[in-house]
């Protein structure tokens, strides 16, 4: 069996702009998951170019992308991964400790609503909950760039709507762009653009006139 | 090939490192007890079967003169079998190789070989023709040390009188397995050995025709040994008896059964330490192997595998592992058996190669070493039959953790949170915490066991022969004599200083208790033999009484301030009470001392003296040597730094093997609990640190978080083990403590430095090993996966 070679993505040209907040649209295998990588400097493109001001992605070395990460990557993980060991606080100050102009982590976590759970372990948090914590950690190093990876396809329909919610205030109340790659169409109409992604190839993008609220989102 | 068996090869492929890990401290357990324990079997068979074979005595007693005719009377006492009777003399040698003279000990055998006591094994040349009287059989030991060969000629001062002696054969005897002069820690084969020649050549020169000066006495079966003794003492009392004693005293059996009990006590304690770490290890590595395969677990009882089979299948890799140790280990213990025996050999003399390692003793290593897999798996396989499918099945919850210590304490914000994380890790599971910790805990241990026997030897080295024996030269003499004999040493070449002892037999009684010793007789003023007590400060003879090796003290039950009994062994054989006035802390042999001047009143003889310790010019040595190689009083000389060479050529040389073994296996140990350790964490913690990975944290600093919980356990164990080892080495000095010496439980700190420096290394070894796998982190699937 030889090796065979998949092209996730092909002739990607994409720009993002500050304060924007994009929703990457696709059906699985539709290559988003690689372009959000490639976005967060965990992979490289084999060919083609990735820049981040000017910063050139596509010749970084390892240490230069977790650099990259560190001081302008925000991650939202579709399951949370939070530090099962540190309780919520302390998983958002442990981001702080390494950032150069971190916000307040408790006044990460109010923004979030869990100024009232500030001292539970993940283990005893609800998903939602789970997924406000890493939202006020992924924003608490205050980022450029918020990628979020499925962020509410592991919960249930109101504490999705809860997290896009808090999602949106971070993108309103600290500029930061935001990237949510999702299979929920619905999730689109809260984003400035949407940018559809089928079998490696941007097949659309649309600006949308009106931002949808997220609690007049339904699915 | 099964399909569970096909799983099993590519999980043990899989987790090589981890399979070889355990093989490896499993190994050295198995090597460590087929060793030890093949060693022990063989010297002990081989001490049965030689005293067998060649009518190795019960009762010895050495006297003055007895005719012939008592012979009879001995063989009368009843539960006697038969008698020995012997002319056994020590006489100074003339090596043509060594510098300073030798001492012999001439002892007479029949001038036809036939059947005796304590009887020789012809190694090599032939036995000695009758009318042949220059003939002599030399003892191996002597002869190797000397590289004498058959047909080689030494000389011999035998009644004042230079006479050669034609080497005709090298031979061993029962009584001499380990030839030491007398009370002395160690061997010096160089300058001692033992010779047998013929009754008839031996008796006139000493004066012994138709009479013998020492007998040997094999017992009738059901005879009471106390009873023929104090017959035999009796008997012999006017003869100049020096008091009878069984084989437990006597000295080459002594050394030999105090080493075989050695041997057993360390083969008993050694092996379980490696095998419980190994049954540790094969629980965490077997833990997580089932903890990671849960769902396959489900699986296959969704299909209808039966408990047993899927728990057969968990425990054929906890056996698979260990099957691979004692692989290793049981020829690695043959090797090293075989290489302890041969140390032995050097010091202990058999006829036949001592080494034969027994199937059963292989086996019972298999049985062991399987033992400890069986319970290392035992808990592990219980949580595979314990699974129900569908739960098996279902993604695994969150590790949960929960406010603890840190919490409870509030000093939470005081605390850099990797150190919260460790810390709560190591809470999650205090168990895995608490046996990781005393398995590394074991490591150092050993390693300060291993060290310590080299620090107590090399003390005990010191302190008798820097510390408290300051002589260049001992010279014993043949008899007492008076003291102008000080001055005529005084006078031989390159002497600075003579300070005359009298030795002397005696049996000294407290309560029901005795004990065979020699009294020494000190100048009260001297420099070049100390008494020091614990604190190696001198101690002081007193004007009258007496001061007792504080073993000897024990034995006996006497405290400072009793009076015992001292019954003198020669002379006039005067019985006397003498007030204990101190012990002495002496770690070679059991002594009683007193002031010589009290000790000749006690004798009540004039001033009289049986040696002397010498300072003497180095320069003159090899002239003052030759003289007394020539000097017909003079039966023995003892050289400090010939015995300190030959000290550190044979023993610490045999200590730095057996020392160097321990090392390596404390290492795997080490190696072994770290590995293992962190590398189950990094399997347990993979997700969590790729999503730190993927937040920005640097190689560098997820390493810290991964390594630190083993890095922590690590530091605490050290301590830990080093106070273990202390007390480890606290019984092991309880337990070697005999009369003929005392291991001083002295721990340098050098030793306890390079332990914890060798457990580091070992550890940082293993951290890095696991931290290059770190690279390996797969990123991206931390973004996709759940837990």
């Amino acid at each position: 069996m030889g090796d065979l070679n998949i092209h996730a993505l092909r002739g990607v040209d994409l720009d993002l702009f500050p304060g924007e907040f994009v929703v990457l649209l696709g059906p699985s295998g539709s290559g988003k998951s690689t372009l959000l990588n490639i976005l967060g400097g965990l992979d490289v493109p084999t060919s083609g170019q990735v820049w981040y001001l000017d910063h050139n992605l596509t010749e970084a070395d390892p240490a230069e992308l977790t650099r990259y990460r560190r001081e302008h990557v925000g991650f939202v993980f579709q399951f949370y991964n939070l530090i099962p060991s540190l309780t919520a606080l302390e998983n958002t100050v442990l981001v702080t400790e390494i950032a150069e102009h971190p916000l307040d982590p408790r006044e990460c976590l109010r923004l979030v609503g869990l100024e009232e759970r500030l001292n539970h372990f993940p283990a005893q948090l609800s998903g939602g909950e789970q997924q406000r914590v890493a939202i006020a950690r992924a924003v608490a190093k205050r980022p450029e760039v918020l990628l979020c990876d499925e962020p509410t396809g592991a919960l249930d329909y109101p504490t999705g709507k809860v997290v896009l919610e808090i999602l949106e205030r971070v993108n309103r109340e600290l500029g930061t762009i935001t990237v949510v790659i999702t299979h929920n169409a619905a999730i689109a109409a809260m984003a400035d653009r949407v940018i559809r992604i089928s079998s490696g190839a941007i097949v659309d993008i649309q600006r949308n006139e009106r931002k949808a609220a997220p609690s007049e989102l339904a699915w | 090939m099964m399909v569970l068996d096909k799983k099993l090869v590519r999980d043990l492929w899989r987790l090589r490192g981890q399979v070889v890990t355990v093989a490896l401290v499993v190994a050295s357990g198995i090597a460590a007890y087929v060793a030890m324990r093949s060693s022990y079997e063989s010297f002990a068979r081989a001490q049965q079967t030689y005293y067998t074979r060649y009518r190795f005595a019960d009762v010895f007693v050495h006297l003055k003169r007895a005719p012939n005719s008592i012979s009879t009377q001995i063989a009368a006492i009843p539960g006697v079998a038969s008698v020995q009777t012997r002319v056994v003399v020590e006489v100074n040698l003339d090596i043509p190789s060594l510098p300073e003279p030798a001492q012999g000990r001439l002892i007479s055998i029949p001038e036809r070989s036939i059947p005796i006591l304590n009887d020789l094994y012809l190694r090599q040349g032939r036995y000695i023709e009758p009318g042949q009287r220059d003939e002599v059989l030399v003892s191996e030991a002597f002869a190797t040390a000397n590289a004498l060969r058959v047909g080689e000629t030494i000389g011999a001062v035998i009644n004042g009188r230079w006479e050669p002696l034609d080497i005709v054969g090298i031979a061993l005897s029962p009584e001499y397995v380990y030839e030491i002069r007398g009370l002395e820690a160690f061997p010096d084969n160089k300058r001692f050995g033992v010779f047998w020649m013929s009754r008839e050549a031996l008796g006139p020169s000493f004066n012994m025709e138709g009479a013998f000066n020492d007998v040997a006495i094999s017992l009738a079966p059901g005879a009471i040994e106390a009873e023929v003794i104090s017959l035999l003492d009796s008997l012999l009392e006017p003869y100049g008896g020096l008091g009878a004693y069984g084989r437990t005293d006597q000295i080459s059996n002594r050394f030999l059964s105090n080493e075989i009990v050695h041997q057993r006590a360390l083969g008993i304690f050694i092996p379980p330490i490696f095998l419980g770490v190994a049954a540790f290890l094969i629980h965490i590595v077997l833990s997580r192997l089932i903890h990671t395969q849960r769902a396959a677990i489900g699986l296959f009882k969704a299909f209808g595998y039966g408990n047993s089979s899927i728990a057969l299948h968990y425990l054929k890799f906890a056996l698979a592992a260990v099957l691979l140790g004692t692989l290793a280990g049981a020829p690695l213990g043959v090797w090293m058996g075989r290489g302890l025996a041969r140390i032995h050999e050097e010091f202990y003399r058999f006829p036949e190669l001592l080494f034969a390692p027994t199937w059963q003793l292989i086996l019972s290593a298999a049985g062991i070493s399987s033992g400890a897999a069986c319970l290392g798996a035992l808990s592990a396989l219980r949580s595979v039959v314990a699974l129900p499918p569908a739960e098996a099945m279902q993604p695994e919850a969150p590790a949960r953790f929960r406010p603890g210590l840190i919490e409870r304490s509030g000093l939470s914000r005081h605390i850099p949170l990797v150190m919260r994380m460790i810390v709560r890790s190591l809470e999650r599971r205090p168990w895995k915490a608490v046996l990781s910790t005393i398995g590394m805990a074991l490591a150092s241990a050993l390693l300060v066991v291993g060290l310590f026997i080299y620090d107590g030897i090399t003390y005990l080295v010191r302190v008798e022969f820097e510390t408290a024996a300051r002589d260049d030269v001992a010279v014993a003499l043949n008899e007492p004599l008076g003291s102008s004999a000080r001055y005529a040493i005084l006078h031989l070449p390159g002497v600075l200083r003579v300070e005359p002892f009298r030795a002397v037999p005696a049996r000294l009684r407290f309560e029901h208790r005795s004990r065979r010793v020699g009294i020494l007789g000190l100048d009260r003023e001297r420099e070049l033999r100390r008494l020091i007590d614990r604190n190696l400060r001198t101690v002081d003879l007193p004007l009258e009484g007496m001061l007792l090796s504080s073993s000897l003290a024990r034995l006996l039950g006497v405290l400072p301030g009793d009076t015992l009994t001292a019954e003198i062994l020669e002379g006039k054989r005067p019985v006397r009470q003498v007030l204990v006035t101190g012990v002495v802390d002496d770690l070679i042999g059991t002594s009683a001392y007193m002031d010589i001047s009290a000790l000749n009143r006690l004798l009540q003889e004039g001033q009289t003296i049986s040696g002397a310790y010498l300072a003497i010019d180095s320069q003159v040595a090899p002239e003052l040597y030759s003289s007394l190689k020539r000097t017909p009083a003079v039966s023995g000389v003892a050289v400090r730094e010939a015995m300190l060479a030959s000290f550190y050529s044979t023993i610490a040389r045999s200590l730095n093997i057996s020392t160097t073994a321990l090392i390596s296996f404390a290492c795997v140990i080490a190696f072994g609990i770290v590995y293992n350790g962190a590398r189950i964490s990094l399997s347990e913690r993979a997700h969590e640190l790729a999503s730190l990975r993927v937040l920005g944290f640097t190689q560098r600093e997820v390493g810290i978080m991964l390594l630190g919980e083993q890095g922590l356990l690590t530091g605490t164990s050290i301590p830990l083990g080093l106070l273990m080892g202390y007390g480890i080495c606290a019984w092991l000095t309880y337990i070697m403590q005999s009369e003929l010496y005392r291991m001083p439980l002295v721990i340098s700190r050098q030793t306890y430095l390079v332990a914890a420096l060798i457990v580091v290394l070992a550890s940082v070894v293993s951290g890095v090993l696991i931290y290059l796998r770190l690279r390996r982190l797969d990123l991206i699937a931390a973004l996709k996966t759940g837990e």
